[in-house]
């Protein structure tokens, strides 16, 4: 009766270079050794990317090294908060273009890039322009320094949002970066590298190398790199801390998780409904800190669950670029299978999988948001990572039992909490080891809010005064 | 030979610009004794509007996000760096400062402008606290704006301690009614024509040239204000006494610098108070 | 006794204590979760045949409202001649699904509108207050049925709800229901306004919701309009989750009005997303939701010449009724 007729953002409004060189010392290089990058609703090519040498990477952090030493330590923080207040005003100026190229490199809808993640990107950028020039105030007592050549290396799923979690406090706290994008999602940094020429930055504070695995291997590895920050899999995290021990490296992590998403039988139930929707349906799930383990109190199994599936009905999955759409593509084939497999898995020991008629498009990867019940602390859907929009539903008796489950995991990134009863929220949240608690919400993130993880989630946190510790020297 | 179109200076009260209520004005001189402008002269009902229109702007701007009021300020200093000519112009026009001294103190001025807008999302972090108490509760101590704030800019800078005044006070989502120096108040108008076109509510600043002392008596005993800034005083003592009545905070001549290009967090943080919660935790 | 019976659904014989214990066991509303979703549904981009169908359906949906202490028979009767007619320059125009009136105009309307199918809905219970003997609102339902109504919009006493006599604020509608009845034995269906402005939190709307739907009414409606915050998206989802768990436990389908403050198309389409997304398609009817509206009825009609001509209009264009 009242179908919602095609809403397309404009594709016109993004013009990507048909290749693209790495961005060392302010300039573009030659393109080189490239590969394709893709739409991964469409599979059409976007763009050309090139693979980064050990050579082009020593290049990259010579070029930081220079600009360290010879320009920005020698910056003022208020110069330097300038330059970012600069960058954070051309984000928001161009926010609609580049909420389209994240949509249309990553997979996910224009709705979430347009209204979460290019207006993080900007908050993100002013908050920690702000903190340049107060670093006296950051806990490590007066005229704090910074490490000096930061090499970042960041991962898929939220690209130019965890660029900058990763460039804004770097800058703010006075070092030079070379960051690298993923491999499937190198565009949003491209278009970052011109921001920072409008910005009038000087000429390599900020560099931006693509490539693969290997890149970033070669980046973190580099001799001069002093500060290293890593977000992606834990399998890769491990390897990183393992290779910077016996270095003067100071290191961060964030890592991977499976997060429970507790709601007790005094939650909030409507609101619970969309919390657990949010928490593993948004970016397809491609979260770290998504709500994967929906732990729910036995005795209202059957109502939520029912609330669950009608509501997991009215999700719109489909074309990206369509400002009605809530399920956007899986980032590559590669992830695909995987989710594919798992949720298999999770069938074959056990679970019951349920997802609502989709209509799948025929190009392009997807996955139809899925349920799992009946699930057992120790199927493999339950303990490991999907990264999918897979959740996971297990059931609990008792608060003490909820917390024992929750933490019955070797991650520790988030956790939510639904109870309309507030000393329980807070002693829940007080034994829950997760480094980000959601009390009656999910997902938020705000610059000014501390995100990492305990255990192997990482270590290190990102945002607020605690975000800029990890850049100064006095830090662990 | 053209005629150029010359200014009116008026006060700056709930975002309109009106002419005192009492239609007083006093002649503003250059070092040389030239005359250079008419300027209202505030009365004390000036100043009991102002305070009511601070009171009502106060909860709206307090309830903002802190991101939202640091956006604010943060385009308040780009308009600011825009105008940089004028105030400039200003201010060798009254003082005797070289162009070099004058725009080193306009550049004070607007980076401390941007210094103090970085603060408003992160007072907190520096200055708020959890607090580990002996006992299951969560307790925790966070700070917000106290009010309404009158305060007296320094008598003798023109740009650069008049933002060193106001930023401070409003950046938390306090309001204020500052009262300019008397000798030099022309760049607190050209200010408040930048307020006035920005994305600040109207009452958030509110502006009274005039003298000092008709005015510093009724706002230090006014009731509904809530601290008071004495900087700008030539009797502080006795306005801290009428200030006393209603236990306002009150924050002395010369407690903190007032010509640098940044401000300080103990300032920010007079003009807030503390509160702490406590919530217990059990399953 | 049927799973419908009011004993049945709260648990026991109707106290004023079972009943505070059966709505204050309802599960809580989060506001901040609430708001967030109303704001999401708020980002849907309706547009083309979809936009067209919306605003053709928000014709459809409304109450063509004049509640003024000036009402005079004239103004009531152009009203009406507007309803029958809403756009002269277009013959597809729909027409609204009724007009709400004081009840001493409902005769006016009635003859106005005639046998063109459009009800007339009467306010009633010493609307907007409310603050009058039980005998009085009683008197006031009865003579506007008797003069003709179709509907009735009732108050609900917000002064017995906030003070926690929730068997009075039951009575009252229940009885109010009986009211209705004609002597033919058909009914004048019954709103309950529960003037969600007053009730202030969602905890209070829900529970004034389930207390209304329990004593009988037809529809919940929002707001009287006469208050400063009327009807607001996220109130209006709200209810609609009531209506749908209501029919999910009862069987029973009840409708929902928001009334007051919905003074533009987009908002009016953005109330219909939420009805879709929140109660179901089987909601998107007049027979259970309506628009309690004045003036939106003309911008709906500009926004529907823009979609025809591809220009958008001016208030020139349509009618000051």
């Amino acid at each position: 009766m009242f179908e919602y007729a095609p809403a397309p953002e404009s594709r016109a409004l993004v013009t990507f270079q048909s290749s693209y060189g790495h961005f060392i010392g302010g300039k573009f290089t030659k393109p080189s050794n490239t590969y394709q990058t893709i739409s991964p609703s469409t599979e059409q090519v976007l763009a050309e990317i090139s693979t980064a040498s050990a050579k082009d990477v020593d290049m990259a952090v010579k070029a930081a090294r220079s600009a360290y030493e010879k320009v920005w330590s020698k910056l003022s923080g208020a110069e330097r908060g300038k330059y970012l207040y600069r960058i954070a005003r051309i984000i928001q100026e161009r926010a609609r273009e580049l909420a389209i190229a994240e949509t249309l490199n990553n997979g996910k809808p224009i709705k979430e890039t347009r209204d979460a993640d290019i207006p993080l990107v900007a908050a993100w950028f002013f908050y920690y322009a702000g903190w340049a020039d107060k670093l006296d105030y950051a806990g490590l007592g007066v005229n704090p320094k910074a490490h000096g050549v930061a090499a970042q290396v960041i991962p898929w799923n939220f690209p130019l949002m965890m660029l900058a979690w990763k460039i804004a406090p770097a800058l703010a706290a006075g070092n030079t970066v070379v960051l690298k994008p993923a491999e499937t999602t190198p565009l949003t940094a491209l278009l970052f590298a011109e921001i920072c020429q409008q910005a009038g930055l000087p000429d390599g504070v900020v560099n931006i190398i693509t490539g693969f695995g290997q890149t970033g291997a070669d980046l973190i590895a580099h001799k001069d790199v002093n500060k290293v920050a890593f977000t992606g899999s834990t399998g890769v995290g491990r390897l990183i801390a393992k290779q910077v021990a016996g270095t003067n490296k100071k290191v961060t992590l964030e890592l991977g998780g499976k997060a429970a998403n507790i709601v007790f039988d005094d939650a909030p139930l409507d609101q619970a409904v969309e919390g657990i929707i949010n928490g593993i349906f948004f970016n397809q799930g491609h979260v770290c800190c998504a709500g994967s383990r929906l732990l729910v109190q036995e005795s209202i199994q059957d109502e939520l669950l029912k609330k669950l599936k009608r509501r997991m009905e009215t999700l719109k999955l489909g074309d990206p670029l369509d400002k009605n759409t809530d399920i956007g593509a899986i980032n590559s084939k590669v992830q695909l299978d995987k989710i594919t497999k798992l949720v298999k898995l999770g069938v074959k020991e056990g679970g019951e999988a349920w997802a609502p008629n989709c209509e799948i498009p025929k190009k392009g990867f997807w996955y139809a948001p899925t349920v799992i019940t009946g699930v057992a602390a120790n199927n493999t859907v339950a303990r490991e990572e999907i990264f999918g929009p897979v959740l996971s539903v297990l059931t609990f008796r008792t608060p003490a039992e909820a917390v024992a489950k929750a933490n019955n995991t070797p991650f520790g990134l988030s956790a939510g909490i639904w109870s309309e009863k507030g000393s329980r929220i807070l002693k829940v949240a007080d034994q829950l080891n997760a480094g980000v608690i959601w009390a009656n919400t999910f997902n938020q993130f705000d610059p000014a809010s501390p995100f990492g993880g305990f255990k192997e989630s990482g270590y290190g946190r990102e945002g607020g005064r605690h975000g800029l510790l990890a850049y100064l020297k006095g830090d662990n | 030979m053209r005629l150029d179109v010359k200014k009116t200076y008026k006060l700056f009260i709930g975002g309109k610009f009106p002419r005192s209520e009492s239609g007083h004005t006093y002649e503003l001189t250059n070092p040389k004794g030239e005359f250079v402008a008419n300027v209202v002269l505030a009365s004390r009902k000036d100043a009991r509007d102002a305070v009511v229109a601070a009171r009502a702007a106060q909860p709206g701007w307090a309830g903002a996000t802190a991101y939202n009021r640091g956006q604010v300020l943060y385009r308040i200093a780009e308009m600011l760096e825009g105008r940089r000519e004028q105030f400039v112009a200003e201010i060798r026009e009254l003082t005797r400062a070289t162009e070099k001294a004058a725009n080193s103190e306009v550049d004070a001025a607007i980076d401390s402008w941007v210094w103090h807008a970085g603060w408003s999302d992160k007072v907190d972090s520096v200055a708020g606290s959890m607090n580990p108490v002996a006992g299951p509760f969560f307790n925790i101590s966070t700070n917000q704006p106290t009010g309404v704030v009158a305060a007296f800019a320094p008598q003798k800078s023109s740009l650069v301690g008049l933002v060193n005044t106001i930023a401070p006070i409003i950046v938390t989502g306090n309001a204020v009614v500052v009262v300019a120096s008397e000798s030099l108040p022309l760049s607190a108008i050209t200010l408040t024509e930048v307020l006035a076109t920005s994305d600040l509510p109207g009452g958030v600043v509110n502006v009274l040239t005039g003298k000092e002392k008709d005015l510093s008596p009724w706002l230090a005993s006014h009731k509904d204000v809530n601290a008071v800034d004495l900087e700008g005083t030539s009797d502080p003592v006795d306005l801290e006494i009428r200030a006393a009545e209603t236990l306002k905070r009150v924050v002395r001549p010369g407690a903190f610098a007032r010509s640098a290009s940044k401000g300080s967090l103990q300032q920010i943080l007079a003009f807030m108070e503390v509160k702490t919660v406590w919530h217990p935790e059990g399953h | 006794m049927t799973k419908n019976d009011p004993v049945a659904i709260v648990g026991g014989k109707i106290t004023n204590s079972s009943l505070r214990r059966w709505l204050h066991s309802l599960p809580g509303v989060d506001k901040v979760g609430l708001e967030a979703r109303a704001a999401g549904l708020g980002t849907r981009s309706i547009k083309t045949t979809s936009k067209a169908w919306a605003l053709d359906a928000a014709i459809k949906m409304m109450d063509l409202t004049t509640l003024e202490g000036m009402d005079t028979p004239d103004r009531v009767r152009s009203l009406c001649l507007k309803a029958l007619t809403p756009d002269p320059t277009d013959p597809d125009c729909p027409r609204p699904a009724a007009i709400c009136v004081y009840g001493d105009m409902v005769s006016v309307a009635k003859q106005t509108l005639g046998k063109s199918g459009i009800y007339v809905a009467a306010v009633a219970t010493a609307f907007p207050s409310g603050r009058a003997s039980v005998a009085v609102k009683l008197q006031d339902t009865k003579d506007a049925v008797k003069a003709g109504a179709d509907e009735i919009d009732m108050v609900i006493d917000r002064g017995a709800f906030l003070s926690g006599n929730y068997l009075e604020v039951y009575k009252q509608i229940q009885a109010v229901k009986n009211a209705c009845t004609r002597a033919d034995g058909s009914r004048a269906h019954l709103k309950v306004i529960l003037e969600t402005g007053e009730l202030q939190t969602y905890d209070n709307i829900r529970r004034a919701s389930y207390l209304a739907m329990l004593a009988g009414g037809d529809f919940i409606k929002t707001s009287t309009g006469k208050v400063t915050v009327n009807a607001t998206i996220p109130i209006t989802l709200l209810m609609l989750q009531a209506v749908r768990d209501w029919y999910d436990q009862t069987g029973v389908l009840i409708g929902v009005k928001p009334a007051g403050g919905i003074r533009t198309a987009k908002d009016a389409i953005k109330y219909l997303v939420v009805v879709k997304e929140v109660a179901g398609e089987k909601w998107l009817t007049p027979d259970l939701f309506r628009f309690g509206a004045s003036s939106l009825l003309n911008d709906v009609l500009m926004q529907r010449q823009k979609l025809k001509t591809g220009n958008y209009s001016g208030p020139d264009y349509v009618t000051v009724d």
